[in-house]
């Protein structure tokens, strides 16, 4: 086994774990990490396999590269959005139902109106 | 200027960012402008497209091997002119639908643009990397104007799309690096010719792994959980896009695929597989939007039934004569135009009701036959398209799935089809009917801007149109 | 585009436009829009009337537009389809007049006149329709335009009974659609021609025919009400009763019927179905239907839902005439497409003249009413003579030539059926012809709306529409000899179809 095929494999493990960890954690702040752990092991493949005869190959490179910013992007818009919903709801996991949903939203409404009304006071 | 390929890229991009710095009015102002334009670029490239055949451009100078290349065939040149079409009523009806004082407006224009940039790129893409950084960023664009409207409800949605599109493009990659791994190569134009030699485990592998994650973004029945949440707890025109165009992007990747690169692949077990998912979307898609109670979810489960309807294509183009694949292709085209018209105008419909009635809620529809005739009008003739009734582009494009599958002798497609149609009938009267009833006397309706309700009407006059036209659009079809 | 071609496209024109402008008018214009249905009702008549001048003397009306590779929009206007349409047309003139009355102070007025000149369109179209492709284009569209016409009232049996329309209608259409599509697969595109199309194919493909010919019958047969298949039609009677007179009476059901005219004679050709032996069930069928829904109207006590039984039978003759495999039988039948399209729009506006002016719907409540409203009484009781084939009504005729029809072809138990049908006509129209004269009138009546104002008995625009309808009855019986009596029409139709 050369040493770019155990990248790659290393790689695929990791991928595996991350998308396990994607789906099955219910926290969402650990789902990003996953998905961030998910897309390094992609990375660790394109390398991998990229590379014949031990000679680095250039585009896998750059591919990564792209790659990196596109999860780097994509990380922050998640948690920016996580950071908007504990501010809404308090907790960074998905609600079970509808109904709890509109109990928070409720919560939430008067939870503003106390709010306002303590500004007004 | 002369070559209209790269400023259908760079025109979004630059009024995405300039509408950001120009805040709402003016940039909404400007992004309208700009639409204008793109879609005579898309007119003048398809009509390029038509009198020469395909259409190449080397982005910088640097051609395939080194720098990527641009595509455009006849297929994508509809997908195009499409997107076009429908984005731009949609355009005008969201300035009227954000000048109702609905939040979330803020980051809509912006959005908007990165999102058309994203599409653009993605139907003229000839490589697979490529492919997956639109795809990536035509996600993120989708998953920001979900998350516009900055409630709860559509925060959850926008989390929840966004991990869905993240895990999607993730297993696409990987799919990525195993080609590449196996040819050294990712032009689509490179990688066919080799392909058809041989099928290694990698390259199977490979298949699988690219058609689950383009599935997961194209919300076929399993993977559809994702879907009714974002497109019926987005924003109104954001609906009417994710609907509309969204889905059909990812959907036009499989289609590619499916016919180009992975052609050796595409065998019969796996074409009635897709078919068998399809045909379950359809049915459950149909019985869970006629159990619906709000009008935007009914509008987003039918979406789930009717990307059943796209996923009939594949056992109706896989290894049957070359007429009756043809047949279905132009079918399956002329489904994907009229759907997106519309879906687009039943949601931009459907949204004109909901802020006349002020709450989404098919139960206080009564009346509504008199206070917004043409809205209603609207919605009716989008339902008629989805049913498949004559006289519209759904009636054209059935009629050509059905025959297909007839001279194929695929009877068993032909009753879903029939079924789906029947189905579909359900849930749009539903809504028609409580509409049709007489108003309740407490019910107050508010008025609504005009301007809201013309370009919904556009969009679904452009499908009832498709019927006349339909040639047209197999001519540029068959172009590339 | 020749004059020829844009004839065409002005008759179905001159109902679709004022009905979209109607769309869009408020209620209040109330002149404006009886001034836009008027002008498009006599321009329609007008303008048919002129090509039924030019088909005799041997003008051709086609329009062709090709809308895919091998799919053609073809409409057309022969012998048989300008019956049809002039029929629609006439009838629409009829009962706009009779709407405008009958409507006077109920809302949704646009929304009704809009959808009414729309199904006004369809039936023209469905007329027209010069292939099976265009014809299924404006069959469905009739469906789906009657449907906020059955629920307009927007009552919990009005919203009931649409369900029940559109459960059965778009099942047939479904049905209709694949029979469609899979005789397109057989024979390529193809146009309806007298004697038929399908003899051509090899005998092989007999079966799926025979298959076909069922499958269409089917689909067809949802709108023609053959039992079992008409369930939806005395639910849709909660219709308005100008809704009830065109559509249940003349387009929809016709619809149907005119559809199984065309299928028998310019897809199948008689003759090849005779050889197939698939006329002799087509008969069976119709005549189950006849005797089933004559059987039916006896029981109803309610006058509408009657009068739609009578409806399910009586459509059925035509069927019954088509498929005997006589030229005479087959004039009996495609006359009675005329005939019972005037007498029973007839008997729907004197239902709806006692229901508004009286408030009476069940037939017990109709002692005396002869007395209370001579004219509208007299107008009904010669629609029912007709129905029940009294001589010097148009009805005797069309059962004079069934009846020759049926021993013509050696099939004499299809006159027995008729005569058994005549029989219970008569059971269920005298009874109440009684009651209208011979029965003293009640002290009030259920829900007097509309007093008599010394000759009028009741709104002038409620009654003459069924006399003029009546006095058609009468006309086409006694003048049914003369050179334009749907008579004569329909002999010069029967001799092209049987290639005599």
């Amino acid at each position: 086994m050369t040493g770019a095929l155990i990248y790659a494999c290393v790689g695929a493990a990791l991928f595996v774990c991350g998308v396990a960890g994607l789906i099955l954690l219910p926290h969402l702040l650990r789902k990003i990490l996953a998905f961030n752990i998910m897309g390094s092991g992609v990375f660790l493949m394109l390398v991998g396999l990229g590379q014949h005869d031990n000679i680095p190959d250039p585009i896998p490179q750059a591919m990564v590269l792209t790659g990196i910013v596109v999860a780097v992007a994509a990380t922050a818009l998640a948690l920016a959005f996580v950071r908007r919903l504990l501010y809404l709801t308090s907790k960074a996991q998905f609600v079970a139902n509808s109904k709890s949903l509109d109990q928070t939203e409720e919560k939430l409404i008067t939870r503003e109106r106390n709010k306002e009304g303590d500004a007004s006071k | 200027m002369s070559d209209p390929i790269p400023w259908l890229i760079l025109l979004p991009l630059l009024w995405g960012l300039l509408s950001f710095l120009l805040g709402v009015g003016r940039g909404g102002r400007l992004a309208i402008v700009c639409l204008v334009i793109q879609l005579a670029l898309v007119a003048l490239l398809v009509g390029q497209v038509v009198a020469e055949k395909d259409r190449y451009y080397a982005v910088g100078g640097w051609s395939a091997p080194l720098g990527i290349d641009l595509h455009v065939d006849g297929l994508a040149s509809v997908m195009l002119l499409l997107t076009h079409v429908v984005i731009l009523p949609l355009g005008i009806y969201a300035r009227s639908y954000f000048s109702h004082n609905v939040e979330g407006v803020g980051y809509f224009w912006p959005m908007l643009g990165l999102l058309l940039a994203a599409l653009n790129t993605l139907f003229m893409s000839a490589d697979i990397f490529n492919i997956y950084v639109t795809l990536e960023l035509l996600g993120l664009a989708a998953v920001g104007l979900v998350g516009t409207a900055g409630n709860t409800r559509s925060i959850l949605a926008a989390i929840r799309y966004l991990l869905v599109t993240l895990l999607g493009s993730g297993v696409y990659l990987a799919g990525v690096a195993l080609i590449y791994g196996s040819y050294g190569s990712v032009a689509l134009a490179v990688l066919e010719p080799l392909i058809e030699n041989e099928v290694s485990v990698a390259v199977f592998l490979a298949a699988i792994l690219m058609l689950v994650g383009l599935l997961l973004k194209t919300a076929l029945f399993p993977f559809h959980f994702w879907l009714p949440s974002a497109h019926g707890g987005a924003p109104t025109p954001v609906s009417a896009l994710l609907s509309a165009l969204v889905i059909k992007a990812s959907f036009y990747l499989i289609l590619r695929m499916w016919l180009g690169l992975y052609a050796p692949l595409a065998t019969i077990q796996a074409a009635q597989l897709l078919g068998g998912l399809g045909a379950v979307a359809i049915l459950w898609g149909s019985i869970m939007a006629f159990n619906q109670t709000r009008l935007k979810m009914l509008a987003a489960y039918s979406t789930v039934a009717q990307i059943g309807y796209f996923f009939l294509l594949f056992p109706l183009i896989t290894e049957v004569g070359s007429e009756a694949a043809e047949i279905a292709m132009q079918g399956g085209v002329i489904q994907l135009v009229a759907h997106a018209l519309a879906k687009a105008a039943m949601f931009a419909a459907a949204g004109v009701m909901i802020l006349s009635m002020g709450k989404d809620d098919i139960a206080l529809l009564s009346g509504i036959s008199s206070r917004l005739p043409l809205t209603l009008f609207t919605f009716a003739l989008a339902g008629v398209t989805l049913m498949g009734l004559p006289p519209t582009g759904g009636f054209i494009a059935k009629w050509l799935l059905i025959s297909s599958a007839v001279s194929s002798g695929q009877w068993g497609w032909v009753v879903v089809m029939i079924l789906g149609g029947l189905l579909s009938a359900g849930y749009v009267f539903k809504v028609l009917r409580q509409a049709l009833l007489p108003a309740a006397a407490e019910m107050k309706f508010r008025p609504v801007n005009p301007s809201l309700e013309w370009p919904a009407f556009l969009l679904t006059f452009i499908s009832l149109s498709l019927s006349f036209a339909s040639n047209n659009v197999l001519n540029i079809l068959g172009a590339g | 585009m020749s004059v020829n071609e844009s004839l065409l496209l002005l008759v179905l024109a001159s109902s679709l436009v004022p009905g979209v402008i109607i769309f869009f008018l408020p209620e209040s214009r109330i002149r404006l829009r009886t001034l836009l249905n008027l002008t498009g009702a006599i321009l329609k008549l007008l303008l048919i009337g002129y090509m039924l001048w030019g088909i005799q003397h041997g003008q051709i009306y086609i329009l062709r537009y090709n809308l895919l590779l091998n799919l053609e929009l073809v409409l057309k206007v022969d012998a048989l389809a300008a019956l049809f349409a002039t029929l629609s047309a006439a009838l629409w003139l009829l009962t706009t007049l009779y709407a405008v009355g009958y409507l006077e102070r109920s809302p949704h007025r646009s929304r009704f006149f809009g959808f009414f000149s729309l199904c006004v369109t369809a039936t023209v179209g469905v007329a027209m329709a010069g292939n099976l492709f265009t014809f299924f284009i404006f069959y469905e569209l009739l469906t789906l335009s009657t449907y906020p016409l059955v629920v307009h009232r927007g009552t919990e049996a009005a919203i009931r009974a649409g369900n029940i329309y559109l459960i059965y209608t778009l099942s047939g259409g479904a049905v209709l659609l694949v029979a469609i599509i899979w005789l397109y697969s057989l024979l390529g595109q193809f146009e309806f021609i007298y004697g038929g199309v399908v003899a051509v194919l090899d005998s092989k493909y007999s079966p799926q025919l025979q298959i076909i010919f069922l499958l269409l019958i089917i689909g067809l047969g949802v709108k023609a009400a053959l039992v079992p298949l008409h369930g939806w039609l005395p639910q849709a009677m909660v219709a308005p009763a100008p809704v009830s007179a065109l559509l249940h009476a003349v387009a929809v059901v016709k619809a149907g019927a005119f559809g199984i005219i065309r299928i028998v004679y310019e897809v199948y050709g008689v003759e090849y179905l005779q050889s197939m032996n698939l006329l002799i069930p087509l008969a069976i069928a119709a005549s189950i239907t006849i005797i089933w829904g004559s059987l039916r109207a006896l029981w109803q006590s309610d006058l509408k839902r009657r009068l739609a039984y009578s409806t399910v039978s009586q459509v059925s003759y035509i069927i019954l005439g088509v498929s005997l495999f006589s030229p005479v039988s087959t004039i009996g039948g495609i006359v009675h497409l005329v005939h019972q399209g005037i007498m029973k729009i007839t008997l729907f506006f004197c239902a709806g003249n006692y229901a508004e002016t009286l408030g009476i719907h069940k037939i017990s409540e109709m002692n005396g009413v002869g007395w209370r409203m001579p004219w509208t009484s007299i107008a009904f009781c010669i629609a029912a003579l007709g129905m029940i084939g009294a001589p010097l009504t148009a009805g005797y005729i069309s059962k004079l030539y069934l009846n020759q029809g049926a021993e013509i072809a050696d099939q004499m138990w299809a006159s027995g059926v008729l005569t058994v049908s005549s029989l219970f006509n008569a059971t269920y129209f005298l009874p109440i012809m009684y009651r209208f004269w011979f029965k003293t009138q009640p002290q009030t009546w259920v829900q007097e709306r509309i007093y008599a104002r010394g000759r009028w008995e009741t709104h002038g625009l409620l009654l003459i529409p069924p006399l003029v309808s009546a006095a058609a009855t009468l006309v086409a019986g006694i003048f049914a000899d003369t050179d334009w009596s749907p008579l004569y029409w329909v002999k010069l139709i029967v001799k092209r179809e049987y290639l005599l």
